[in-house]
């Protein structure tokens, strides 16, 4: 079962093949034998996902099943759910039952998943390695001394470890689609509000989008159309209908590569397996060409200042008075300062000082407002690019997993990494990972960007696009 | 002053909107009630939550941007400004920032303090952001925070720099003309000792001709028109006093203590704070088209001033009655509806600013507490207008109304009081008031006109006051000439 795609699982589902509860059973059953060597999970909860088996197999029974009904998924814990504390892999948040259910957690239930349990990130989602979560590492499926990437990569490594078929995570810099690419599985970013964030705890709102993983890019489109489309209740959501694949044949289809990252910090082996891949797609009919894109150098920088900056005010409701632990100190002021100052990891306190600093008189101009110019600059370099090009492509990372601590003592190193995939969300682009090659024994992702609201068709060349690379290989846990 | 000083003072009003819900929830609005019964998610500000703004709100802060002569943008966002403190649930308060992103700015309201020059007070900025929740101070000592008012949109009015206002009266007067000005617009109660409108001036106090202006300090706790009066008046007698000392006054924020009638230090302000305000990225900006504004600009109603003029225009009323009848909203509302029932303005406003005020006045009720509707009054005026009955019956059945709520054409019919203008009845009656007073009348006859006084009121002593008396006295002139 563990090789089953969801679709294949939901095709067995109606056919009576196996129920449900076995299918619920069979995921919670490996996560339980195998997650102690991965760390996928902050929480799983047996009960509650065979209740929910037990409901989509009535629907099930009765006719009245929904598209994903008892189809296992696992979230990222930074996605509140009243039957599950959420945590955000942070102390501050230890233990919190929200009193709601995240947008995209009713859209799950009304369509009829099972959530299995929540799976570890980055605090509040800060970070490329789940390392700064305050609640244990997440190993690579691939190579356990590894790291999954991150920020999602809990949920990353849950789909590449067989412990679900597809997962929810969320992306603000490429927690999606880094992690994805690391793990060797399908990981998508929609363009922005095509997914509600309501009950995506904020980390960046300007650049936060829910994202979806998948072992093939047609499980990742499954779940977005599950839970894409619009929400009154989230007032940047865009008014249009759910997201769904649009078969896209590669003959024709014009990809570009930016040619700044063509001599930039690209790892030589991991740039040989997208060449590679990219010549197999040119045989297919795509075309591939160098384009220019001036400000992707800035990216990195300006992601930087305006996700610190959002973080910092984002983050001030943690105060220990309304939910959460609390650390008593002397005073209000006290106490805000002991609870926050003890409750928050390092990384966090970091990004909170620094988009304090850029938001302050006197720097806001420098930092924040000279920000904003640069991200609408590079958002419309990348309009005119999608005037010549169907997609921009790249490496999505510019290196195949890294070892566990291995920037432990070079922050910026690792945050240099998000080179490929920041402009996306600067820009509220989709963009897609789908594995292309390893490197090593290693998964490479290649990454794939288009114009906004593209994500039908965006899905449909990377399904296409993974026809023509052939299946990628699941690692073998045993 | 006629001291050699000159004050000068800025006033910043924060006005709660009466919309039913909250300016980022659906939560209901309102006064008082158990501590966080009027919560959610997102006013409490939980992990995760988004704000969806409410849509009323924002139309009533362009109504009163547009009745304040203000200038609206087409595009205005929120903006986060960010400080700690246990009543504000996200560490931030959503509201606007900037100088022309504001809903309404640069605009002006005209006031006229008794016996001046009327004068345009400047507005620099009219805007909108969210309420904050209420520290609560327990009897054992202890703090608590009730979240019900986090969230109830609030509408911020700013003047502009250099001030306008020079002293206390006008301060009181701009106060006065602004709240009754968002009264008629419906934006809000008004209630400033519910909070629904708090003023937190600032004044400062210069040698008079001085090129720069004095340091200022700013006033809270005003809680009622006459704090605002005394306590700015207080608060510039102080600063004069200090500076005639030699003292340098401090630039701080101080209580009004209604009791002492003295103000207090709070907190002193030695630098800016930096509220590191951005835009709120979870909020799309607000775009208002010429066509919206437009819309908004022909369906304001009539401002007070522009209500003024036309009862003294178009209905002839004199100063005073127009004054009466629109600077109190309770009292315009009333005879607006009361008018607009087709009866004559004078007699209504008589009627209305004559007797009605009596009753009210002696029993302590304000209008919209009586009886009375303006049917009531407009019913009366009708029956008085068409000779129905006369002023006298007219009171009585005022009184039954305001007592019992009896519509007064229905007490004028149930108990007979209708007006006699039959003529046979008043020739029989005049006839017999003759027979029985031979002398008074005798008297009439060789000359003594004001004896026709006593006669008539002869005939209506015996009709209780329903015969028509000018029928009555022409009938009586008749039969003695």
């Amino acid at each position: 079962m563990t090789g089953w795609t969801a679709r294949e699982t939901a095709a067995a589902l109606r056919r009576r093949e196996v129920s449900a509860v076995e299918v619920a059973e069979f995921f919670l059953d490996r996560i339980q034998r195998l997650d102690l060597q991965i760390g996928a999970f902050l929480a799983v909860s047996r009960e509650w996902a065979l209740q929910q088996a037990e409901l989509a197999q009535k629907t099930i029974d009765d006719g009245s099943a929904g598209p994903l009904s008892g189809i296992p998924v696992a979230l990222k814990d930074n996605l509140t759910t009243r039957e599950i504390p959420t945590t955000c892999g942070s102390r501050i948040l230890e233990g919190h039952r929200p009193v709601y259910d995240a947008h995209v957690v009713e859209r799950l239930a009304q369509a009829g998943a099972v959530i299995l349990g929540k799976t570890n990130l980055d605090e509040f989602a800060m970070g490329g390695s789940t390392e700064s979560s305050a609640y244990g590492v997440t190993r690579n499926p691939w190579d356990t001394d590894r790291s999954p990437g991150g920020s999602s990569g809990g949920s990353a490594a849950a789909v590449a470890a067989g412990f679900c078929p597809v997962a929810l995570g969320s992306d603000t810099g490429g927690s999606v689609r880094q992690p994805a690419a690391l793990c060797g599985v399908v990981g998508f970013k929609p363009t922005y509000g095509r997914v509600s964030r309501r009950g995506l705890v904020a980390f960046a709102s300007s650049l936060d989008q829910v994202g979806m993983f998948g072992r093939t890019v047609e499980d990742a489109a499954f779940l977005a159309e599950a839970v894409s489309g619009h929400d009154p209740g989230d007032s940047t959501s865009i008014p249009f209908e759910p997201v769904s694949l649009e078969p896209v044949p590669l003959k024709g289809v014009r990809l570009g590569f930016p040619k700044q990252l063509r001599d930039s910090a690209i790892d030589p082996d991991v740039a040989r397996v997208v060449d590679a891949a990219l010549a197999s797609l040119r045989k297919e009919g795509a075309s591939v060409v160098e384009i220019d894109l001036p400000s992707i150098e800035l990216g990195v920088s300006t992601y930087y200042v305006i996700a610190p900056a959002e973080a910092s005010s984002n983050l001030a409701r943690y105060d220990g008075i309304r939910f959460g632990p609390r650390v008593d100190g002397d005073g209000h002021v006290g106490t805000v300062a002991s609870t926050r100052g003890k409750l928050f990891g390092h990384e966090v306190k970091m990004r909170m000082i620094l988009g304090t600093y850029v938001l302050s008189a006197g720097y806001y101009d420098a930092y924040y407002h000279r920000a904003l110019q640069v991200r609408g600059m590079m958002a419309a370099e990348f309009e005119k690019v999608f005037q010549e090009v169907d997609w921009v492509v790249s490496p999505t990372s510019p290196r195949t997993a890294f070892r566990l601590g291995e920037f432990a003592d070079d922050p910026l190193a690792l945050k240099a990494m998000d080179l490929c995939t920041v402009p996306a969300n600067l820009g509220g682009f989709p963009s897609l990972s789908l594995p292309c090659g390893a490197s090593d024994g290693l998964p490479v992702g290649l990454l794939l960007t288009g114009p906004a609201m593209s994500d039908g068709r965006l899905l449909g060349t990377a399904h296409s696009i993974e026809s023509a690379l052939g299946p990628f290989p699941a690692p073998d846990l045993g | 002053m006629g001291s050699g000083y000159e004050a000068s003072v800025g006033m910043e009003v924060h006005v709660e909107l009466a919309t039913k819900t909250k300016m980022f929830c659906r939560c209901p609005t309102g006064f008082g009630g158990e501590p966080n019964t009027r919560v959610c998610p997102v006013c409490l500000g939980h992990p995760g939550t988004l704000p969806v703004p409410n849509r009323e709100a924002v139309e009533m802060v362009v109504k009163t941007a547009l009745a304040l002569n203000c200038q609206v943008p087409t595009d205005s966002v929120f903006h986060r400004k960010n400080y700690f403190y246990p009543d504000l649930p996200k560490g931030y308060q959503v509201s606007q920032y900037g100088e022309t992103n504001p809903i309404g700015y640069h605009g002006w309201l005209e006031i006229r303090p008794k016996g001046r020059e009327p004068k345009r007070v400047k507005i620099r900025r009219v805007h909108l952001e969210e309420d904050t929740g209420k520290l609560i101070h327990t009897a054992e000592g202890g703090s608590g925070v009730d979240y019900n008012r986090a969230g109830v949109p609030l509408m911020e009015i700013v003047t502009d720099f250099p001030p306008d206002i020079t002293d206390p009266e006008e301060a009181k007067e701009y106060l006065v003309q602004l709240r009754l000005l968002l009264l008629y617009l419906g934006v809000t109660d008004g209630k400033m000792e519910e909070g629904s409108l708090r003023c937190e001036p600032n004044i400062s106090v210069r040698p008079l001709g001085a090129a720069t202006y004095g340091t200022k300090t700013e006033l809270k706790n005003l809680n009622s028109f006459k704090s605002v009066q005394l306590g700015i008046e207080y608060e510039v007698g102080r600063q004069i006093q200090a500076l005639e000392r030699g003292e340098a006054v401090l630039q701080e924020t101080r209580g009004w203590n209604e009791s002492t009638l003295i103000s207090y230090p709070m907190r002193t302000k030695e630098t800016e704070s930096d509220y590191r305000y951005f835009a709120c990225p979870d909020l799309a900006p607000m775009r208002f088209t010429a066509e919206t504004v437009e819309r908004v600009r022909e369906d304001l109603p009539e401002s007070p001033r522009a209500r003024f003029d036309r009862y003294r225009r178009d209905l002839g009323l004199s100063d005073y009655d127009a004054g009466v009848l629109t600077s109190e909203i309770e009292w315009a509302e009333f005879f607006e509806s009361a008018l607009g029932q087709g009866v004559d303005p004078k007699l209504l406003c008589n009627w209305l600013t004559g007797d009605t005020a009596r009753m009210l006045n002696e029993s302590g009720l304000a209008i919209r507490d009586s009886q009375l509707t303006p049917s009531h009054l407009a019913d009366l005026v009708r029956m008085i207008e068409s000779g129905e009955i006369n002023s006298k019956v007219a009171k009585e059945v005022l009184e039954e109304a305001f007592k019992s709520g009896a519509m007064p054409s229905e007490t004028v019919r149930s108990q007979g009081l209708a007006q006699i203008s039959d003529d046979g009845f008043i020739v029989e009656e005049v006839a017999r008031v003759i027979a029985e007073n031979p002398g008074p009348s005798e008297q009439f006859r060789s000359g003594k006109e004001q004896v026709i006084g006593f006669l008539v009121g002869q005939v209506m002593k015996a009709t209780q006051g329903r015969a028509n008396p000018a029928k009555v006295q022409e009938e009586m002139r008749r039969q003695l000439g």
